[in-house]
């Protein structure tokens, strides 16, 4: 199997490879990992990533840069069912629009826009860094085994906007910031995480090895 | 569910070499700044952060490599900070794994700076780093002034309305450091922070003085900081991390655990 892990100018894409690498180490699964800004490289993988650390508006920016590879990844993902899993503004940037600095149009795969966090308590800082714990809507194979709950196992958040996804269906995952955050997505072959799995010790190396495994 | 408090240690590292003392057991080379960071995300850290304070601009790639290694067994957030001074600084720490970086001295000569990089990276990787001490006299009402270059170079700059403007202009977050009690052992400064905290929307981080776990305490219950930052005693093997979480939930501050540093 060859995950591709998508580089278009943003930061932490060897975080990303080297907790790829040692998850799928970890749990005897043959992979290969390969970071690419080859659109066609995207497009034969058996498994896609797409990292996102920066602004909103920057990430779309740097992807549209990169020749065919928002094209790539309507073909493969969107209409060709290959999974998929976005981390932070990488799942960000599957919403319809982003509102951090500017106004910016995103895939539109799933519905709803990516706003400020505005915690119903005033004394929470934004953004959220730090370590939370997840609420499940539903058992789903990228948690398997994964403890969950309020008193389950946390994961790293290191974020100022959040996903208001328009059809909570497709919420995988809350977290509680001043209010229900969306922690994870999930529809058909579409995952997306706002945490880091890469930063989350326990938990995301986990969560990584059940994306690699997951047949949706 | 809720957000737990982050406990930080950090590592001072000069040429690639962590400068202040390790005594941990187990280490084969304490001074590898990988094998320190290692132990500590075994330990269940919540976050790392790196100072470099390499004074040769011909050594100041190291740090990329020393993150770089980091990133290949630690899978939880790290934080470099130091002679951070361009936007392609940032970016080659990001790109080498760090996940923020720490802005000193030259967001404090130019605070545009701040808002170039939270432009480009977004304001939650970029964390200002002040080191602030008291100039005011006793019976004066409170003043702290912005100190460079390890404490020596004052700027006449005020710490509270400095931060206030760098959050306004896209810092994700503070970590104040106090330098009357940087290396004393007496405990934060609570005064400090606490005001501090109370007067900017992103979270703060306390660092300077950590001598026992009661320190910890107070900087979140008094100080009003997110997280706390400690080296020495965690580095000399006074308190474990786990030890620490333990003393913070019996305070009734929430940590997270994880199973974590549990004796094997």
């Amino acid at each position: 199997m060859r995950v591709a892990i998508i580089d278009y100018g943003s930061g932490n894409l060897r975080s990303v490879a080297k907790a790829f690498e040692h998850a799928a180490h970890e749990q005897m699964i043959a992979t290969e990992i390969e970071i690419t800004n080859n659109a066609e490289r995207v497009g034969t993988a058996d498994r896609i990533v797409l990292p996102g650390v920066g602004t909103y508006a920057d990430c779309r920016k740097g992807l549209d840069g990169v020749t065919g590879m928002v094209e790539v990844l309507e073909e493969t993902v969107l209409k060709g069912g290959r999974p998929f899993l976005g981390i932070c503004v990488g799942m960000q940037l599957l919403s319809t629009s982003g509102l951090e600095k500017e106004l910016t149009y995103g895939f539109g795969w799933i519905k709803g826009d990516v706003i400020r966090i505005i915690p119903e308590k005033q004394n929470l800082k934004v953004p959220q860094i730090g370590w939370n714990t997840l609420e499940l809507a539903a058992r789903h194979p990228l948690f398997e085994g994964i403890h969950t709950g309020e008193n389950g196992l946390h994961a790293y958040f290191v974020h100022s906007y959040h996903f208001d996804c328009l059809d909570k269906q497709n919420q995988l995952a809350i977290t509680d910031y001043g209010g229900p955050i969306t922690a994870a997505i999930a529809h058909n072959n579409l995952a997306g995480t706002q945490f880091h799995p890469e930063k989350s010790q326990r938990l995301g190396l986990q969560f990584i090895a059940n994306f690699l495994q997951w047949q949706p | 569910m809720s957000m737990k408090t982050r406990i930080i240690p950090c590592l001072d590292v000069m040429d690639g070499r962590v400068v202040k003392g390790i005594n941990f057991v187990d280490l084969v080379d304490a001074g590898d700044p990988v094998e320190v960071a290692h132990a500590y995300n075994l330990a269940g850290a919540d976050e790392l952060c790196f100072l470099d304070i390499t004074a040769s601009c011909d050594n100041r790639d190291t740090i990329l490599d020393v993150v770089a290694r980091t990133a290949e067994c630690c899978f939880m957030p790290v934080t470099v900070g130091g002679g951070v001074r361009t936007i392609n600084d940032i970016r080659k720490l990001l790109m080498a794994g760090a996940d923020k970086v720490s802005v000193n001295t030259a967001a404090v000569r130019n605070t545009d700076f701040v808002a170039q990089a939270a432009d480009k990276f977004g304001d939650q990787c970029i964390v200002i780093a002040i080191d602030a001490k008291k100039i005011s006299k006793e019976g004066e009402s409170p003043r702290w002034e912005i100190f460079t270059h390890g404490g020596r170079t004052p700027t006449g700059i005020d710490t509270i309305e400095f931060a206030q403007k760098v959050v306004a202009l896209g810092a994700g977050e503070i970590l104040l450091t106090s330098i009357d009690r940087d290396g004393t052992k007496a405990g934060y400064n609570i005064e400090l922070t606490r005001k501090l905290a109370d007067n900017v929307h992103v979270p703060v981080i306390a660092s300077g003085g950590v001598g026992t776990l009661d320190h910890l305490v107070e900087g979140i219950r008094d100080g009003h900081a997110a997280a706390v930052l400690a080296a020495s005693i965690f580095h000399f093997g006074s308190y474990s991390i786990r030890e620490a979480k333990q003393y913070m939930a019996k305070a009734g501050i929430a940590v997270r655990l994880d199973g974590y540093g549990e004796s094997r």
